[in-house]
């Protein structure tokens, strides 16, 4: 499966839960697939989505997923540890290991290499890291919502994107309502 | 005055709740106070890009945020200031500690010093200097600023505001 599918197969899972959505392509998939008040979609900043998920998870009580890319988990290293010795039982992480930068024309990352990203964040600290194939995804995200525990999931998927249109909505307006859907209760 | 009681009372009056932080020798102090804090959730980053997200989904959260750091950040900050604080529109303190400038010892420190102001106004970033310890009576006025107009606010403060370096 590539990361479109996925989406598609989770996003029912998704649809009431606060999603922080990595950028490029994969906002472009997850907007396409299901547009949500309760996601954030990242129009720039590549690398952030874990911080801006952990900080989210941390100031609130809702359960927070981030969905991020193994390029994007690459270029913020240091996010592994920061959410290793501060996960809060609401926030999960869930990285789409593609083992390319899919949004810049699939350039293989290390993670398609020798570099193991479940393994990293296991090193890093973070204490409940699980690793799953593409068709697991969904049942694996659903016990990690129902565990209630800070969770890494690394799943593992092919490379490839869907040709989605690239979101146009403005990011205060992607802000204002995402953050009145975080306060609803 | 306790500089750095003064800016914790500040940011605690101002309802800023979480606050990152990525030391510098001179923000010691200040970073030692924060995380003693109980009104204040303190959590270090490990760069200062990382730190502004931890930032950004705070405030999404609701809980008004700011950073610490060096102003060598700003040469490692400027896309996530850009794309991400600007572009969203989301109010950000940063109390920049200003190597670099007068009664510093270290040379290469002044390398980004003297590109500092300039990158901070390329980015249209309201910039304030404190050089006298009187100077954090301002803090106050500014965090209000900052959560009024929803912007990225620097607050570069210098060797000398905080008391030079002992013997150096
Ligand atoms: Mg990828």
């Amino acid at each position: 499966m590539i990361r479109s599918e996925i989406l598609k197969d989770i996003a029912l899972i998704l649809r009431d839960q606060l999603v922080v959505c990595n950028i490029g392509i994969p906002s472009q998939e997850l907007h396409a697939i299901d547009d949500q008040p309760t996601n954030f979609y990242m129009l720039g900043t590549m690398g952030l989505a874990s911080s801006i998920g952990l900080g989210l998870a941390l100031a609130q009580d809702k359960t927070v997923i981030s969905i991020d890319g193994d390029g994007s988990v690459l270029t913020n290293l240091g996010t592994l540890p920061t959410i290793g010795n501060n996960c809060p039982n609401n926030f999960i992480l869930m990285i789409i290991d593609n083992g390319s930068y899919g949004s810049t024309g699939d350039q293989p990352t290390y993670t398609g290499k020798k570099t193991d990203l479940a393994a990293m964040a296991r090193a890093a600290g973070c204490d409940n890291v699980v690793e799953v194939q593409d068709v697991d995804t969904g049942e694996a995200l659903q016990a990690a919502i129902d565990g209630k525990r800070g969770t890494v999931m690394v799943v593992k998927c092919d490379s490839g994107n869907a040709k989605m249109p690239v979101i146009t909505m403005d990011p205060v307006v992607i802000k204002d309502r995402f953050m009145k859907a975080v306060k609803a209760s | 005055m306790n500089i750095d009681k003064k800016i914790c009372d500040d940011l605690v009056a101002n309802d800023v709740s979480f606050v990152t932080t990525v030391p510098c020798k001179q923000l010691a102090g200040v970073i030692e106070e924060v995380d003693q804090r109980e009104d204040i959730f303190h959590i270090p980053s490990n760069k200062e890009d990382e730190g502004m997200g931890l930032c950004a989904g705070a405030l999404m959260g609701g809980k008004r945020s700011a950073i610490i750091m060096q102003n060598t950040a700003i040469g490692v900050t400027i896309n996530t200031l850009a794309t991400l604080i600007q572009y969203y529109r989301m109010p950000l303190p940063m109390i920049i500690s200003y190597r670099g400038e007068l009664r510093e010892p270290v040379a290469c420190q002044v390398e980004m010093a003297v590109h500092t102001k300039a990158l901070l106004a390329q980015l249209n970033i309201p910039t304030y200097h404190f050089h006298w310890q009187k100077d954090v009576e301002e803090f106050d006025n500014i965090l209000k600023y900052t959560f009024m107009c929803n912007k990225p606010v620097a607050i570069l403060t210098d060797a000398n505001f905080w008391g030079g370096y002992g013997d150096q």
